[in-house]
């Protein structure tokens, strides 16, 4: 395969050679609210400076302030982000480095940048989500992508056409990138090696979801600055949860310790061998704890047979006020959402000063735009 | 008058413990001491057979042919013809069909339909149950008459043990063994593969092992309560090998069969989803591969079967968990096991391996089939046990293509398949 640099070019190759590149950065200089991310790859005595708004005004351009961005140089060459099992720890980093210098461009007045702009991005979303899905949908939107939603009812998959038609369907028509999250582990696995377009993952099934557990890493990167060597308690039902698997992967490649926390109907003693430990007191656990995630007790989908009802999982494993205090000062306290206030945490710890919960939801959105960024960067 | 003669070919015939060089002579589609047919000047085909082996036509006791109501999947035509290419003269075919063969009229038709298109000898199997349902028995005595040679609901497994001992008390009246796919709903639920380490990672629903040998355990309560033969299909796991060791030991009729993809596979094989390897029973962790093959070595599992189940490339070609499980073996499972069980991991010679898929399914069903013996049909296998070959799945004579076994180089192969005396597949 054919190495391709972040900017999509082939290595050895400059941009030079590439009239139509040339065109879109013309196209994107003109672009108000410009960033050359890009640039940034250049010697250090050609990047970006500080400059004012000011001083474009009198140029007669209208130019966002760009701040220097240490930017990491690294090969990104994955049309796909299916899951954090594949990705190495430096390509993991990679993402995190491309999200910092997105996160910034949310808190400019125009908070748009036209680095996938002409592409087209469908989130394809055959199992229910309001949070991802918005999520992906804004992160395309402040990257001036054409976003179409699909979910299952609106899709042909009602009338039974096959998920591989239905998708096959959406790259006749040019699609770039598709965002899909699926009730059966593998499906992005599945569309990914038949497509030529760009498949995120955003959950399958009980698997992975690389964007929310990337999102995960990010938080605790920017609260803790450091991810190595913290020790990350992930309470709830860690066996039916893709927010765990990918959490998993993420965490021990980037050398934090991790231990799950839960019933032992949902957290079996076969996660021991993914290099994790596991427990089921979690008053042990969270005197010890950098950062206690605290995943959903998806109650909606459990057989009773799991666990004997909320409350009793509320007893036992609940971040209750009293077990908060159990807590380092400096815990961080982390949720995916959406919150059972009341069952696996209460509401005042949910609010309180240790709740970094809000913080993932806008860290999502870099993070989803660097994905984004990185993988539509492949796929053409 | 028609007569053929094997020349110098190595005869292995464990129903006769014969195992020499000699010459083997066929007339008008059964075996014969000598090729001449006296007072008739006949013409006596030769056949070369030097440095292959000339064994009894293999049975197969564990095959899907699809027909009536799949023949999108495989047909009886083209599944005999997988068959024959397999170095197999008689397959036994599972009743879940549409209609399921739960009818002396569905038997009846299994039979026409086979007797005109297909060209190895195909034994049907009858339902336990009405429409594989598992609620009420299907007309067994009647399924006898219709010329069944077992009953069972594979696929399917009747979890009403009341109902599965009155089957097994049935079955024993009307002298069918019975043929069963261990499989218990409630500890398996949706599960779509082997219960461990990479179910965990995969996230995938987990099919426990524990799921399989509770219904072994159940057969063997009801195999000796019925003093009656219960065979458990596809044995997949360490625990339910030992079970039925014991279980044999003790005096019990119980059997189990294996087939060649839960030997040469274990779930790491899952790892991309490819669903060319999604199986009921799943593939099985490397510990319980090691227990198949020694439950393979000292006689407990006793029969070899491919579990034949043709699936369409559109039907595999899905979500993981929404494609039907089952994989194609006909072609592939003499190749297999003779890799595996003979020259890899040496667990049986050459001898076991023919008994296996000639004597002791015969002795199961009650068959005539699987010997050389003079004045039986004349259903051959030759086979040379030492060519190297790789699976093509293009070459298939199958309708269907969900093998996960394509490029595999293996060593050993039917060459060529003689059904009454006549070539009906060669190499």
């Amino acid at each position: 395969m054919t190495s391709l640099t972040r900017c999509g070019y082939r290595k050895n190759e400059s941009a030079r050679e590439h009239s139509g590149e040339r065109a879109r950065l013309a196209c994107w200089r003109s672009w108000p609210g410009f960033v050359d991310f890009r640039k940034q790859n250049a010697p250090a005595s050609k990047k970006l400076h500080d400059h004012s708004a000011q001083k474009f005004a009198k140029a007669g351009r209208f130019r966002q302030q760009a701040r220097p961005v240490r930017y990491p140089t690294m090969n990104w060459n994955r049309k796909d982000l299916l899951g954090l099992r594949e990705l190495s720890a430096d390509e993991i980093n990679f993402i995190l480095e491309t999200a910092d210098a997105f996160k910034q461009v949310g808190t400019r007045e125009i908070k748009k940048v036209p680095a996938l702009r002409g592409k087209t991005l469908v989130n394809f979303f055959v199992e229910p989500s309001t949070r991802t899905r918005t999520s992906f949908e804004l992160a395309a939107f402040r990257l001036s992508a054409d976003v179409i939603n699909l979910s299952a009812s609106t899709s042909s998959l009602a009338k039974g056409e096959t998920l591989k038609d239905t998708a096959r369907n959406l790259e006749a028509l040019h699609a770039d990138i598709l965002v899909l999250r699926h009730s059966s582990a593998g499906a992005p696995q599945f569309l990914g090696q038949r497509l030529k377009a760009s498949v995120i993952n955003a959950g399958d099934g009980a698997h992975e979801h690389p964007t929310q557990a990337l999102l995960d890493l990010y938080t605790i990167r920017e609260k803790r600055g450091k991810i190595a060597g913290l020790h990350v308690a992930i309470v709830g039902d860690i066996l039916f949860s893709r927010v765990a698997r990918s959490n998993i992967f993420g965490l021990v490649k980037l050398g934090a310790r991790v231990t799950l926390v839960g019933p032992i109907t949902l957290v079996p003693r076969e996660f021991e061998k993914l290099g994790v430990a596991v427990s089921h007191k979690i008053d042990n656990v969270l005197p010890e704890a950098d950062v206690v995630n605290l995943l959903r007790i998806q109650h909606e989908r459990q057989r009773k047979e799991y666990f004997p009802g909320l409350s009793e999982y509320t007893a036992l494993f609940g971040l209750t006020k009293e077990r908060a205090k159990l807590l380092k000062p400096d815990c961080l306290i982390m949720h995916p959402g959406p919150i059972n206030r009341g069952v696996e945490i209460d509401s005042e710890v949910a609010d309180g000063a240790q709740s970094v919960i809000l913080d993932q939801v806008t860290n999502g959105l870099a993070v989803r735009m660097a994905v984004l960024y990185l993988c539509g960067g492949i796929s053409t | 008058m028609s007569a053929t003669i094997i020349r110098s070919g190595r005869v292995i015939d464990p129903a006769n413990n014969r195992d020499e060089m000699v010459d083997l002579a066929v007339v008008d589609g059964r075996i014969a001491e000598r090729p001449e047919v006296r007072g008739q000047k006949s013409q006596v085909e030769e056949i070369d057979a030097s440095g292959l082996i000339v064994a009894p036509g293999l049975i197969d006791v564990h095959v899907h042919l699809r027909e009536p109501g799949f023949g999108h999947k495989e047909t009886m035509e083209s599944g005999a013809r997988a068959a024959a290419a397999g170095g197999f003269t008689t397959i036994v075919c599972m009743p879940n069909t549409s209609p399921v063969a739960d009818s002396p009229a569905t038997i009846a038709w299994i039979k026409d339909r086979a007797a005109e298109v297909a060209c190895v000898n195909v034994l049907p199997t009858g339902a336990i149950s009405k429409n594989i349902a598992g609620e009420e028995l299907a007309p067994i005595g009647s399924l006898a008459q219709a010329g069944v040679v077992a009953i069972t609901d594979d696929g399917r497994c009747i979890q009403n043990h009341e109902l599965m001992r009155r089957a097994v008390e049935y079955a024993r009246m009307v002298g069918l063994p019975v043929l069963d796919h261990c499989q218990d709903y409630n500890l398996v639920g949706n599960g779509v593969m082997h219960e461990g380490y990479w179910s965990t990672l995969l996230g995938l629903p987990g099919w426990p092992a524990a799921g399989e040998e509770v219904i072994v355990m159940r057969n063997i309560l009801l195999a000796d309560l019925c003093d009656h033969h219960i065979h458990c299909q596809h044995v997949t796991s360490a625990r339910s090998v030992r079970l039925i060791r014991d279980a044999r030991a003790r005096g019990t009729k119980i059997s189990g069969e294996v087939c060649p993809h839960h030997i040469a596979l274990t779930d790491e094989a899952l790892e991309n989803f490819d669903t060319n390897y999604k199986m009921n029973p799943p593939l099985r962790s490397q510990r319980d591969v090691d227990a198949l093959l020694e439950g393979i070595a000292d006689g407990t599992l006793s029969i070899l079967a491919s579990d034949h189940a043709p699936h369409a490339e559109f039907e595999k070609e899905v979500e993981f968990d929404a494609a039907p499980f089952g994989i194609i073996g006909l072609e592939t499972e003499l190749g297999l096991f003779l890799d595996l069980l003979v020259h890899k991991h040496r667990k049986i010679d050459i001898v076991r391996l023919i008994e296996m898929y000639t004597l002791e399914p015969a002795k199961l069903l009650g068959l005539e089939a699987g010997t050389l013996s003079v004045g039986a049909p004349a259903d051959v296998t030759l086979i040379d046990p030492n060519l190297e070959w790789t699976v093509k799945i293009d070459k298939f004579e199958s309708a269907s293509r969900n093998s996960p076994f394509d490029g595999r180089e293996l060593k050993g192969r039917a060459v060529r398949t003689m059904v009454g005396g006549k070539t009906v597949w060669k190499l």
